[in-house]
């Protein structure tokens, strides 16, 4: 299997030499195309500041990040922003759309930015909007959506740019148990019609149970993983639980 | 002292924010301190006590503006205080949910008042007197007084009114603010940068149907005060026009914005470049808001371009206008033969003042002990006459009733003034202006002032006879002569009759005129006559009779100080509207671009260049600096034309002049605005 993302030794350290909090303790681990991974960890358990260092917001303090063999961490002013338009999408907790702009707009932004022809981004919106299933929305303003929608349109924006992979931040943080289940469906959807490469960072287990790979992080540092392998839903629900009552306490917010 | 620490500390961590507030400030104080201190500044110059008379009525003037001013000063340091504090809803909420009273918050807001007052008033006050100094050298140059030696003037008396101008404002600010704060509600507090507002869509057909009857309006109200200007008959109805202007200048804004928004969405290829879409969504979504202040800021730069360039071209033309309207050295009329009756004793007749009008003025200025022929030659002494046989309405004939109702504010009921040919010849001869030759029969009107030359001009085409002393006389041209026989700064003469010699007798003598040129011709020389006449105010004798003095030294002194004046005025006034107008724009501007935060981290996020969010921002601020601008613009071009035809008297000499410097004063003044907002907004929503 090709390897798209590999994660090296990296770590970030926040503060001064008083007080040092060491948020990513030398994680290393590799994201193969058409995988759909998801990180779970507790609160503090540096799951967010690991999304953050990927997705080029945030700066490791060393170690290297690929994405298909090249190092963002080298990356810097314009074509850091290139790699994140071109190679990236996101979905986020609170949806991140733009409330001025229709659903059909904000999912325009993501293509007009690398100054795509109008008319093939009427056709691609037509085509991701299809697939995520909300044409019915795509002329509305994010105040007249629900949740399960604006999370989807979200989710339309990330990858209608064909990332080479989807960073999803809580993206059923902010949704009910109907429209987190809709969207997670979606999610594998993607993932297996479409081979889109996802990163999903959750501390909800249901949520993580969609993935095929799950990896445990805790205070910092890589706990534990598992496979789905050829388990249901259901087999890799339970045991994803077995972990999180492993990792004791911390976790106990997630169930 | 926590309070105070507090507040110290916040002033110092928003001053980004506060950086247009403060400069706004600063530059009020300055420009307050500046045109206040006018006087002090004259006092150093060597100008004659006529120039120094016309600086008193200035600064007086001046400091009758500043009250108005200071209302508007007032008014915009209080509308930027509320959209300070709207912008820390969040951080009062926070207080008072750790139990701080309101009064406290009160008290904090107290505190930061007064420090911001405090250094906006010694910051502005340096800055006020340096620009004071230059301001010397302007003043100098217009009085034209030599400004051999340089003194650094200090106006204490200006720096205390200031002072106490200011500390009221602020006093009414502190006043405001307690009341905001004991008005608000803690949730609405904590919850008011999650309101975000609902984008109302509007009715496109409905809206062009607005745009379009607006425009309307407006095309009406324009053509009210420009080709259909001599239907306005009384000053009442110079509001019409002014309310449909600002009526429908809401309405515009109003409808293009729903238009322009519909149209752009459907250029597919322009909406979907680039971060366009983004930018007139956002532009949108706020002109829905802003519809209110974009009227108001548009027509408040509507004032200063109509203010500033009408002064300075009345300026200009004030100066231009005195070589030909005063080519002699010297006026002296004189009211003779008064009489209770005719004039109902408004002016308190007594009887030794009509005993004096009996006297020529050669025979008063005698008893004055001053003896024309020593000091005046190319002397020409007349009469003009005038009496109630023929008035006003006479001479109009038929067109009398017309001119009634379509301009009822003229005198009607007036005396017309007669002079006889040979005097007219003579005097004319001596102001280089034409001279004439009439038939027994004939008369001439000789006229200059604008507004009157087509009135009289239809009594002329109808061939108006009017009857004098018992004989009857056609007009001999059919319309006014341009010319006049009394010496002034502006084109004021409404019409004077020119009759054969012989159609007039003393009998109804109305003034003595006396036009001369100096025998002395050295400047000096001529001081020191008209320093006679200065000292004439002081001898007993003047209290009876009612000379008239005009020479060509004081109407120029006193056009120069009028010009002055009136550019003072225009500066002042048009200077604190540009700046309150693009202080209102940039305040609020800046208020949105911290909510806009978010929303240009989100752009960030998606991975667009900083590049492209810059460019989206500029876009973003220059469509709302220049859209206001655009109509005032607009606006402008015909108030202008309409400002022409009312100050007509003064002419409109280099008005292309005082346009450019107009221009000069907005690129410097409002583009200033627009990049320090645009600057600060960079800063606002940067990355940290």
């Amino acid at each position: 299997m090709e390897t798209i993302l590999k994660i090296d030794k990296i770590e970030k350290y926040y503060g001064n030499k008083s007080s040092l909090t060491k948020a990513l303790n030398n994680i290393s681990f590799e994201v193969n195309v058409g995988e759909f991974v998801a990180i779970m960890g507790s609160s503090g358990s540096g799951k967010t500041t690991l999304l953050n260092v990927i997705s080029t917001i945030d700066r490791v303090t060393s170690g290297h990040i690929y994405v298909a063999d090249n190092d963002i961490t080298k990356l810097k002013g314009n074509s850091l922003n290139k790699f994140r338009r071109e190679e990236l999408g996101f979905v986020f907790q609170d949806f991140n759309l733009l409330d001025t702009l229709t659903a059909y707009e904000n999912i325009a932004l993501a293509l007009s930015i690398q100054n795509i022809n109008p008319k093939i981004i009427d056709k691609k919106i037509k085509e991701v909007a299809a697939s995520l299933n909300i044409k019915d929305v795509l002329n509305k303003y994010p105040y007249q959506m629900s949740g399960g929608q604006k999370q989807r349109v979200a989710s339309a924006r990330a990858i209608i740019t064909d990332p080479k992979l989807v960073l999803a931040d809580e993206p059923t943080g902010a949704l009910d148990s109907k429209s987190s289940k809709m969207l997670l469906e979606r999610f594998n959807y993607l993932n297996q019609e479409l081979k889109t490469t996802i990163l999903m960072v959750t501390h909800d287990a249901f949520t993580a149970s969609y993935a095929s790979r799950v990896i445990f992080i805790k205070d910092g540092k890589i706990f534990n993983e598992i496979h789905k392998g050829n388990d249901t839903r259901k087999e890799f629900f339970d045991k994803i639980i077995d972990v999180v009552t492993l990792l004791g306490g911390d976790l106990n917010d997630a169930l | 002292m926590m309070l105070c620490k507090l507040s110290l500390k916040n002033i110092k961590k928003s001053f980004k924010d506060y950086a247009i507030y403060f400069f706004t400030l600063i530059l009020g104080v300055a420009i307050f301190y500046v045109f206040n201190s006018l006087d002090s500044q004259t006092i150093m110059m060597n100008v004659s006590s006529s120039t120094q008379e016309i600086i008193k009525l200035m600064t007086n003037m001046l400091s009758a503006v500043s009250v108005f001013v200071a209302f508007i000063l007032g008014f915009l340091i209080i509308y930027a205080s509320r959209f300070l504090i709207k912008r820390r809803n969040k951080e009062f909420g926070i207080y008072l949910t750790l139990g701080m009273s309101k009064r406290k918050i009160s008290m904090i807001l107290f505190f930061e008042t007064i420090l911001i007052g405090i250094i906006s008033l010694i910051v502005g006050l340096g800055i006020g007197t340096i620009l004071s100094q230059f301001m010397s050298i302007i003043v100098a140059n217009m009085f034209e007084a030599d400004l051999t030696k340089f003194t650094f003037i200090f106006s204490y008396d200006s720096c205390i009114k200031t002072i106490i101008y200011f500390s009221i404002m602020y006093l009414f600010v502190m006043i405001f603010n307690t009341i905001v704060i004991n008005k608000c509600k803690l949730i609405d507090l904590l919850h008011s940068s999650k309101k975000s507002e609902k984008i109302k869509f509007k009715n496109p057909i409905f809206c062009t149907i607005v745009f379009i009857l607006s425009v309307g309006m407006l095309s009406y109200a324009y053509y009210m005060v420009t080709a259909g200007v001599d239907n306005l008959k009384t000053m009442n109805e110079i509001f019409i026009p002014i309310v449909l202007g600002v009526v429908s200048t809401f309405f515009i804004f109003w409808s293009l914005s729903g238009l322009i928004i519909k149209i752009v969405t459907h250029m597919k290829k322009t909406y979907y470049r680039g971060l366009n879409s983004f930018v007139i969504r956002q532009v949108s979504s706020k002109i829905n808001t802003t519809v209110f202040s974009m009227t108001f800021i548009c027509l408040m730069l509507f004032i200063t371009i109509c203010v500033l360039s009408s002064a300075l071209s009345i300026k200009n033309s004030m100066t231009a206008n005195l070589v030909t309207l005063s080519p002699i050295d010297i006026e002296v009329q004189k009211k003779l033969d008064l009489n209770i009756d005719v004039v109902n004793n408004t002016w308190n007749l007594t009887p030794d003042m009509i005993e004096d009008s009996k006297l020529l003025v050669r025979e008063s200025l005698n008893k004055l002990d001053f003896n024309v022929d020593n000091y005046f030659k190319d002397m020409v002494e007349f009469n003009t006459y005038s009496t109630n046989e023929v008035l006003v309405k006479d001479t109009l004939g038929d067109y009398y009733e017309k001119a009634k109702t379509k301009y009822p504010f003229l005198r009607y009921e007036n005396a017309e003034e007669f002079i006889k040919l040979s005097d007219y010849n003579k005097a004319a001869h001596l102001l280089g202006l034409q001279e004439f030759s009439l038939k027994d029969n004939e008369y001439i009107i000789v006229a200059d002032y604008d507004s009157w030359i087509p009135i009289r001009n239809q009594g002329l085409k109808n061939n108006t006879p009017i009857t004098l002393l018992g004989k009857t006389y056609y007009p001999k041209y059919d319309e006014c002569q341009n010319s006049f026989i009394h010496i002034s700064s502006n084109h004021v003469n409404i019409g004077i009759f020119i009759v054969p010699d012989n159609a007039l007798n003393e009998s109804i003598r109305n003034e003595n005129i006396i036009l001369a040129n100096y025998k002395e011709t050295t400047e000096e020389g001529k001081e020191k006559i008209e320093n006679i006449f200065y000292e004439m105010d002081n001898h007993p004798y003047i209290k009876y009779t009612n000379l008239n003095i005009s020479t060509k030294l004081s109407i120029y002194e006193n056009s120069v100080g009028l010009g002055a004046m009136v550019t003072f005025i225009g500066l002042y006034l048009g200077i604190i509207f540009l700046i309150s107008s693009a202080a209102l724009l940039a305040l609020k501007e800046l208020s949105e671009s911290s909510d806009n935060k978010q929303r240009f981290k989100m752009l960030r996020n998606l991975g667009t260049d900083e590049k492209m969010i810059n460019r989206a921002l500029f876009k973003q601020i220059a469509i709302f600096f220049i859209f206001p601008l655009i109509l005032a613009i607009i606006h402008s071009i015909f108030g202008i034309i309409f400002c022409n035809f009312m100050l007509e008297t003064f002419g409109n000499e280099k008005l292309l002049e005082s346009i450019i410097m107009t221009a000069i004063f907005l690129v410097i003044i409002y583009g200033g605005y627009f990049i320090i907002t645009y600057l600060c907004s960079k800063n606002i929503i940067k990355e940290k």
